[in-house]
């Protein structure tokens, strides 16, 4: 892909829109091979930006869902303990007399387990999602630095593994957390905003087209409403997604205020966000749109 | 971009040298408005504009954002630098007028005001042993607000040596120890290195890891002559880790970052140019309704320590105040709320806001002197609230300790 331009046709086509300023974050991140770390609330499209990328590049996607706690062996790779064993209970009962070759037979590569880190640098392509890094802890971040600013991988009884074309990398936070200035220092950093009116219904209508033009536009202009609203959780595009498609899964091809309070509980998920929006008059946005 | 590519064509090499050079200045106005663009980013944004079109404002702009911003709180500062650098859009661009920061209010502490004290003429001035105690130890009961400056100097110095840890939790995490469970990974590695033979049981334990802290420090009006050492309290937590600090007044700003200076008084002046509301009013349950949106419901305040350290005075909404310490209360592990007034004797939380906030606090203490600070300090850690919080306060306030 030689400009932002093409970048931008090619994620389309996946059903994924995006804007200028993603489409020239997504290039640079191709060209410059750094990874992109992006940030912003809950169910606006940063996952599904590594699943777009994925499948516009026609490469695997590598997914690393990360928890505190997570190391080395869940993340980048583990030994195959019980296979050894078996090998070397086998060499036994063979027999098996010469003790070095038995030795370098068992850290050989098949017994080696490759975890998403390690996958993604002996696939190529591919594309690596490292999700919700804000929930790993720091320790676990000194790590990925390592690995993101070398793309390779010391395995001590192996060697260094390198990957001939480095993975293309997304990194994703919600923010729970802040991330190490040193981890994002090597990253290009894209911060996600809620989408605009106009772009919210254009997502909506190229992830549901089977969802009639009258309702998509109802249910988007709902969700903004709801955005503008001081709610706990403002809903994201993943909820006006659902909601749109709860309502076509009862077979609305529009929607009512009295409607749209019964079928809340997929866009909003906390008590006082519902009892707030009751409180809001949803015929009057609905009505807005054009009754 | 004009000023760039409206070189005529003489030498190309001479036109990228002076296209990095305008970038470069443009970069040197975002440092100045407080982006730490470090110098590998910078390298970044040049090889980021030289694989666009240097030559459109758009690709720029957001080589330019992706590269160099590290964070939210640094778009709003991009987008202004940038603004003011290459011109609003459509406008003819003006060339380099390296924006100089906006003038900011400083915190400039007056040494014990005497007309800034409240009428408390019964304040006790110390303990009654003042004269074999060594000054230090006076200091330590003193209120913050009626110190000379020298007595403040030595304040701060004790207060630069303050830590402040959080109370501990389990991680997830797991170490090498000497008792615990076993360990199957490193005692399988360990046989297979013994060709198999059976050898001992290494094992692993959980760790202990200090819980978050989270600061949020009052800086307005009515807190004035405690801000300073309140604040140089938080420098000093900071320094410790695992803290965060935000000011809250008018507006809630994080301070952390600015925090971060190794010598107190740098990170004082840097915490004076970030934060703009100084002594103005408080709107604290919509602050707070602010953090917990925008951090707290995220993760910051999950499971962590926070402390208010505001006197409790509500401009705005009680009611709002309440719901919002409802929400933190449900979030965070401990909430602790610190008041300097409390110290002054007949104190009573008539104050609306904090009579509508203490239900949902775990421990309420003082926080004036050094020694007030200390005990602070001690219930951060887990020191029992039971001790911190007084039976005569308890009394009327159900509910202040969790279910």
């Amino acid at each position: 892909m030689d400009d932002p331009e093409q970048v931008r046709a090619r994620l389309e086509e996946t059903g994924y829109l995006v804007d200028e300023g993603l489409a020239i974050a997504c290039f640079l991140a191709l060209r410059l091979h750094r990874p992109l770390f992006c940030e912003g609330d809950a169910g606006v499209g940063k996952t599904a930006l590594a699943t777009a990328l994925a499948e516009a590049l026609g490469a695997p996607l590598i997914r690393l869902q990360c928890h505190e706690g997570i190391d080395a062996s869940q993340a980048l790779y583990d030994w195959d303990f019980p296979r050894q064993l078996l090998h070397l209970r086998a060499a036994e009962a063979a027999g098996v007399k010469d003790a070095e070759r038995l030795e370098s037979e068992l850290y050989d590569r098949r017994f080696l387990i490759a975890r998403p880190l390690l996958r993604a640098l002996q696939t190529q392509p591919a594309v690596l999602l490292v999700d919700e890094i804000d929930r790993a802890d720091d320790e676990f971040e000194a790590f990925l630095l390592e690995l993101l600013s070398e793309y390779s991988v010391t395995i001590p009884e192996l060697g260094t593994l390198r990957a001939e074309a480095p993975p293309v990398v997304v990194l994703t936070s919600n923010r729970t957390r802040e991330v190490h200035d040193a981890l994002k220092r090597r990253c290009l950093y894209h911060w996600f905003d809620h989408p605009s009116f106009a772009r919210e219904l254009a997502i909506v209508r190229s992830r549901l087209p089977r969802v009639s033009a009258r309702l998509a536009e109802q249910v988007t202009a709902l969700v903004q409403a709801l955005r503008a609203a001081d709610l706990v959780k403002p809903p994201g595009v993943a909820e006006t997604i659902d909601w749109a498609q709860a309502l076509d899964t009862l077979g609305a091809n529009e929607v009512d205020a009295e409607l749209a309070v019964a079928t809340l509980g997929s866009v909003l998920k906390y008590r006082e966000d519902t009892d707030r929006a009751r409180g809001l008059d949803l015929a009057a946005v609905l009505a807005a749109r054009g009754a | 971009m004009s000023g760039v590519t409206g070189t005529d064509d003489t030498a190309r090499r001479d036109g990228l040298a002076r296209a990095d050079a305008v970038l470069l200045g443009f970069v040197r106005a975002l440092r100045a408005a407080g982006v730490e663009a470090s110098t590998e980013r910078v390298y970044a944004f040049l090889r980021a504009v030289d694989v666009l079109r240097p030559e459109l404002r758009g690709d720029v702009y957001w080589a330019g954002r992706a590269t160099l911003c590290g964070g939210h709180d640094d778009l709003e500062r991009y987008e202004r630098v940038f603004a003011a650098y290459f011109g609003t859009a459509g406008e003819p661009s003006r060339r380099p007028a390296v924006a100089a920061p906006p003038p900011r209010l400083r915190l400039v502490l007056r040494d014990a005001p005497p007309g800034a004290r409240a009428p408390a003429d019964d304040e006790r001035p110390g303990p009654p042993t003042a004269t074999l105690a060594s000054s230090v130890e006076v200091l330590r009961h003193r209120d913050v607000a009626g110190l000379d400056a020298a007595e403040r100097a030595q304040l701060n110095r004790l207060l630069a040596a303050f830590a402040l840890h959080g109370q501990t939790r389990r991680s997830a995490r797991r170490r090498p120890a000497r008792r615990g469970d076993v360990d199957p990974r490193r005692t399988v590695r360990e046989l297979l290195r013994r060709g198999g033979e059976p050898a001992r049981l290494l094992r692993h334990a959980r760790v202990e890891r200090p819980r978050r802290v989270v600061l949020l420090v009052d800086v307005s009006g009515s807190m004035a002559p405690y801000a300073d050492a309140l604040l140089r309290f938080s420098h000093a937590a900071v320094r410790g880790g695992r803290t965060e600090v935000f000011t809250i007044g008018t507006r809630l700003t994080r301070v952390t970052r600015e925090l971060s200076h190794r010598d107190p008084d740098l990170a004082m002046a840097a915490l004076a140019a970030a934060v703009p509301d100084w002594r103005g009013g408080t709107r604290l349950g919509e602050l707070l309704r602010e953090f917990l949106n925008r951090w707290g419901q995220r993760g910051m305040a999950r499971g962590a320590v926070v402390v208010l350290l505001s006197d409790g005075w509500e401009r705005g909404d009680p009611e709002l105040l309440g719901a919002q310490m409802r929400r933190l209360h449900g979030l965070a592990h401990r909430v602790i709320w610190a008041n300097p007034r409390k110290a002054r004797p007949g104190y009573a939380p008539v104050a609306a806001g904090m009579a509508a906030a203490l239900p949902y606090v775990d421990a309420f203490v003082a926080g004036h002197s050094l020694a007030a600070l200390e005990r602070l300090a001690a219930v951060v850690r887990g020191a029992d609230a039971a001790v911190a919080v007084s039976p005569t306060e308890i009394t009327g306030l159900e509910g202040a300790d969790r279910a």
